[in-house]
């Protein structure tokens, strides 16, 4: 069970963010921070992703992308909100078009604030997450062991 | 004897009475009654002779003589007579037939004609071809009961013309069966005659422009190679030491005395296999309806091209000339299989692929040595088999889909399950380890190699293009669509029979291929060659594993169905419902769609055609420049 | 008995060695790029991550390709090892890609799809040097046996340059390295999304990694054969082509599919067939 932790790999989708956080996300693939080395891969593909990024404060086009997007994950998996915008809908909060935090559509597990947030906090957030995922991963596995009884 | 003589002129009965026969059932009855006569001798013929030697058998008949002689002027001159419908453009074709009847008068006339020992012979080599006629031949028969049916009712503008078609049919098979079984090289060429007529019947079936026009290419076209056959048989008679026309003394004449009159007839072969610089009869011959594609032109006639070219082997063995026709064949392998790539219509795509398939043979052929042959005949038995399956399940998908396009073959797994099972087992056969083919195409690189690097490396390259076209085609069928449900038209009784009896010999000919090759091919060389070769236990083994392992994984996953959670595939998120649609620019919804790649800027046959043709030529040209000299 | 342990060696210790090779190439990558790069036992991690994942699927065949897949490739590389017929082997190799290709085709899905035509273009692309460095071999051991190959006396890199060279030229589109990595990418590599490996997951995907080692040690045998004859520059070689592929791969960007065709035949007919016709003429 311990191989989430050293094998998560990321899947990152903007909603509809002024991108800062995205490029943030991004600071952390390079070596400066090189997340890489715990095993982390951006995979640009839902169905091969653990953890899901979002960042943005969501629109009308975004809501069923990220639904559809989160419901082709595969279990056990996490959502990790980065940036305020993503948790709260930030200063784009009382716009008429935003959705305003993405926990409205998903279940979000971690939110990372900051505006944009810091590479540190991303990497702290998705090691919280990675967390998060190893016990979602055991209750996993317990629910498949109670099945095939 | 008895059975030639059956197989010879048995079939013409049928053919009478077809001509006649316009109720249905009756002519159903006909059909399955003469089929199963045909396979039962057939069949016979194998066990009594399936031994090492050849035997002969003479016929001492001159009302016989007299009999083909009337035969090929009645024949020429129905020819003329129906040139009467040429354009400009086909001037030579009358122009070619009074040639060849000139030439054949003058030979009969001169008195100079050899005496003729043993008409007719029976050896290994013809009874796989004679099995391959009787057996193959008649479930293509069944086959167009329910297909010609369903084709008039689809065409209702044409004039139906069943009657004709099956006493085409019939007359055809008889005509084969001569081919091969035949020692005189005149009575052979008479024969070879009559298919060239029954393809130019067939071709021009459905009366439309374009199938006349194509009708007329085919004939000229063989009319050239025989042309080339005629020749042989003047040279025979006037230019050697010993004059002889009959096939085995003239194999067994050696290099030195007959090479010549082998080019010819060889030359006469490549016509008839529609190698390049032939190759556009076959292509212009798809417009015919599908049984006849699967029996004229891949299954049965163009056979006889590689046929006698195979038999003519051990003369062109260790010669310059043969590695020359070796060559065309080669040539004919790549140019086919890159121009194959560029095709969407499933016809076209078989007929390269039959064309490029023959043409390997060829290769194999021209030169001649026992590991060549090995392969040759390998080529021929899993040839035949697997392309008459694909043409004919190439039919029935047109009439129950109504397209002949690869790209509406969509999923054809699940919207019809049978028919998408039957053309997967074709495809598979045609190139996919360990399947015949590919025991043929791992015996031809080695063959090859040994004679010529060169034509290895044109096999080569020639078998990439073929994995392309046909895993796409493999894809495509397979490719399932998340709203795709199968669709309720049940195949027509006598086409499912017929595709099932082809479907299962494909099958098992890859299981039992080193019974086949031990029983029927090795005694062939070993009788002609004195050694043969045989795939060895280790390589065996292989092949059993991986046969194995391709029928009972998939078994394995029908019994034990794992319990998956299914999801949307991926478009971006921008899913409409399911998988099937997505949210495109403007808002607007779009279905997803797929298509195969056709490269037809490079591989497009506008490009290839010219250069195919020219290569072709130069190298038949070569030929005889090589043996002139 | 030494077939079937040569077998078992393969199929327990050609595993292990695959992961390896991949964590090294990553680590190799990762320092080229300034990074550190993962640890050294991260595809394990990544494969044993996946096998615990639920999967999902598109339809219910999918699974079943990737299953013969890598069933295919696991006897293909039997095949290599045991020192069965090395034509063989390239066709049963062919059979397991092709397995593959369709696995992507069935899911209906325009990136899958097209990963899977580029993959089947670049089949294309590869297979005429294959078989010719198949052929090159033949003629100069006289044997198609990898068992004869490894064990002829002389090296056959003197005598089979052009067609080394050519192997090494089509071993980048084999290896999916940049700039033939048009089908599908690996690690945090992307093409058309992830190209043919689009619509697999979880165990799926577990099982095309695990193929893919087995691929790769195959493939770095097919190198061994050139130095054969004396194992230790051969060891030595192989790892050295295998840094050299890694380089490239960090060199090049991915070119186009008319690229990798055109220059793999040219390279081919160029290279690997003049030296053919070379030893066919000076050689008996």
């Amino acid at each position: 069970m311990a191989y989430f932790k050293k094998s998560p790999w990321i899947f990152h989708y903007d909603a509809s963010s002024c991108n800062e956080c995205d490029i943030e996300v991004l600071a952390c693939l390079t070596p400066l921070y090189d997340i890489e080395r715990f095993g982390i891969i951006n995979t640009g593909n839902a169905k091969h992703a653990d953890i899901f990024l979002v960042t943005g404060s969501v629109n009308e086009q975004n809501r069923s992308v990220i639904k559809n997007l989160y419901d082709q994950m595969a279990d056990p998996k996490v959502v990790v909100a980065i940036g305020i915008c993503a948790t709260s809908g930030g200063i784009f909060r009382t716009c008429y078009n935003v959705q305003g935090g993405i926990d409205k559509l998903i279940p979000v597990d971690v939110y990372v604030p900051g505006c944009a947030a810091r590479p540190e906090s991303i990497i702290d957030g998705v090691v919280k997450a990675l967390g998060v995922l190893e016990q979602k991963a055991m209750a996993l596995k317990h629910e498949q062991l109670v099945e095939s009884v | 004897m008895n059975q030639i003589s059956f197989l010879l002129l048995f079939p013409l009965a049928p053919a009478l009475l077809l001509a006649f026969i316009s109720n249905q059932i009756v002519r159903n009855l006909i059909v399955w009654v003469s089929s199963l006569a045909l396979i039962f001798v057939s069949l016979s013929l194998a066990t009594a002779h399936l031994g090492t030697s050849p035997e002969f058998f003479s016929v001492d008949s001159p009302v016989l003589e007299k009999l083909f002689f009337a035969g090929e002027i009645i024949l020429s001159l129905y020819l003329l007579w129906r040139c009467r419908g040429i354009n400009k453009k086909e001037s030579y074709i009358p122009v070619l037939i009074i040639l060849q009847a000139g030439i054949g008068i003058f030979l009969e006339l001169s008195g100079k004609l050899p005496k003729v020992e043993n008409a007719f012979y029976v050896d290994n080599l013809s009874i796989i071809m004679a099995l391959i006629i009787g057996i193959i031949g008649t479930i293509i028969c069944i086959y167009s009961l329910g297909y010609m049916k369903e084709y008039h009712e689809h065409h209702k503008e044409m004039k139906e013309n069943s009657r004709g078609f099956f006493f085409i049919f019939f007359l055809f098979l008889s005509a084969m069966f001569g081919v091969v079984l035949c020692n005189n090289l005149v009575w052979l060429f008479f024969f070879w005659e009559v298919t060239t007529l029954c393809s130019f019947w067939m071709i021009g079936y459905s009366k439309t422009e374009e199938a006349k026009r194509n009708s007329y290419l085919a004939l000229g076209m063989n009319l050239i190679g025989g042309l080339g056959f005629s020749i042989a048989l003047v040279y025979l008679t006037f230019f050697t030491k010993a004059p002889t026309i009959e096939l085995d003394k003239l194999i067994h004449a050696g290099s030195a005395l007959a090479l010549i009159p082998a080019c010819l007839i060889c030359f006469a072969g490549l016509a008839k296999s529609a190698q390049l610089p032939f190759s556009s009869w076959l292509l212009g011959a798809m417009v015919a309806p599908t049984p006849v594609s699967a029996l004229l032109h891949s299954s049965t006639m163009v056979k006889a091209g590689v046929f006698i070219i195979i038999k003519m082997a051990p003369i062109l063995q260790h010669t310059t000339a043969g590695l020359f026709l070796a060559g065309v064949g080669g040539v004919t392998f790549l140019m086919a299989s890159l121009m194959a790539v560029s095709q969407s219509n499933a016809k076209r795509v078989l007929a390269y692929s039959t064309i490029a398939n023959l043409g390997l043979i060829v290769t194999c052929a021209g030169v001649g040595t026992y590991e060549a042959i090995w392969a040759a005949l390998l080529l021929v038995v899993f040839h035949a088999l697997a392309k008459g399956l694909l043409f004919l399940t190439v039919g029935t998908v047109e009439h129950k889909i109504g397209s002949r396009d690869i790209e509406d073959m969509e999923g054809l797994i699940v919207l019809k399950p049978f028919l998408g099972v039957v053309m997967l087992i074709g495809i598979a056969g045609m190139f996919l380890a360990p399947f015949g083919m590919l025991i043929s195409k791992w015996a031809c690189l080695k063959a090859l190699m040994d004679a010529s690097p060169i034509l290895a490396v044109l096999l080569a390259y020639g078998s990439a293009p073929t994995l392309f076209f046909w895993s796409k085609w493999m894809g495509k069928i397979l490719s399932v669509s998340s709203n795709a449900v199968t669709m309720e038209s049940p195949v027509d009784t006598n086409e499912a029979t017929a595709l099932t009896s082809l479907a299962i010999p494909t099958v098992l000919t890859c299981l039992l291929f080193p019974l086949i090759a031990s029983v029927a091919i090795e005694p062939y060389i070993s009788n002609l060659y004195g050694q043969t070769m045989s795939l060895s236990r280790g390589n065996m083994l292989i092949m059993t594993i991986m046969l194995g392992l391709i029928i009972l994984v998939p078994l394995g996953f029908v019994f034990y169905p794992r319990k998956q959670k299914h999801v949307s595939s991926y478009l971006a998120g921008a899913n409409v419902s399911g998988s099937t649609s997505f949210l495109g620019a403007m808002g607007v919804v779009k279905d997803v769609a797929t298509r195969n790649y056709y490269l037809s800027a490079a591989f497009g046959e506008a490009k290839l055609s010219k250069a195919s043709v020219i290569l072709g030529g130069a190298l038949i040209l070569g030929m005889f420049v090589v043996v002139i000299i | 008995m030494t077939k079937i342990a040569l077998v078992l060696a393969y199929v327990i210790g050609g595993g292990v060695l695959g992961g390896l090779l991949s964590g090294f190439d990553r680590i190799l990558t990762a320092r080229m790029q300034s990074r550190k790069g993962p640890p050294l036992l991260q595809p394990f991690f990544d494969v044993l991550k996946l096998m615990d994942k639920r999967t999902v699927v598109v339809n219910n065949y999918q699974t079943f390709y990737v299953a013969c897949f890598l069933i295919f490739i696991v006897l293909t590389g039997s095949l290599f090892f045991v020192g069965g017929d090395l034509l063989l082997t390239i066709f049963a190799l062919t059979v397991a890609g092709i397995f593959l290709v369709l696995g992507a085709y069935s899911s209906h899905s325009p990136y899958s799809t097209i990963g899977a035509e580029r993959e089947l273009l670049q089949m294309m692309a590869y297979e005429p040097a294959l078989l010719i460095a198949a052929l090159g071999m033949y003629w100069v051991t006289k044997s198609f046996h990898v068992s004869a190959i490894v064990s002829y006396s002389h090296p056959l890199i003197a005598v089979l340059p052009g067609i080394f060279i050519s192997v090494l030229f089509i071993l980048t589109i084999k290896l999916r390295k940049s700039p033939f990595d048009l089908s599908t990418s690996h690690h945090a590599h992307q093409e058309l999304v992830k190209g043919l490996t689009t619509e697999f997951s979880g165990s799926s995907l577990a099982m095309i990694e695990v193929a893919h080692w087995y691929e790769n040690i195959m493939l770095m045998g097919f190198v061994y054969l050139f130095f054969a004859s004396s194992p230790i520059i051969g060891i030595a070689a192989t790892i050295l082509v295998y840094i050299l592929e890694v380089l490239i791969d960090n060199m090049y960007a991915r070119l186009t599919w008319q690229f990798t065709i055109v220059s793999s035949w040219t390279v081919t007919a160029g290279l690997a067939v003049t030296n053919l016709m070379a030893i066919t003429l000076l050689l008996k």
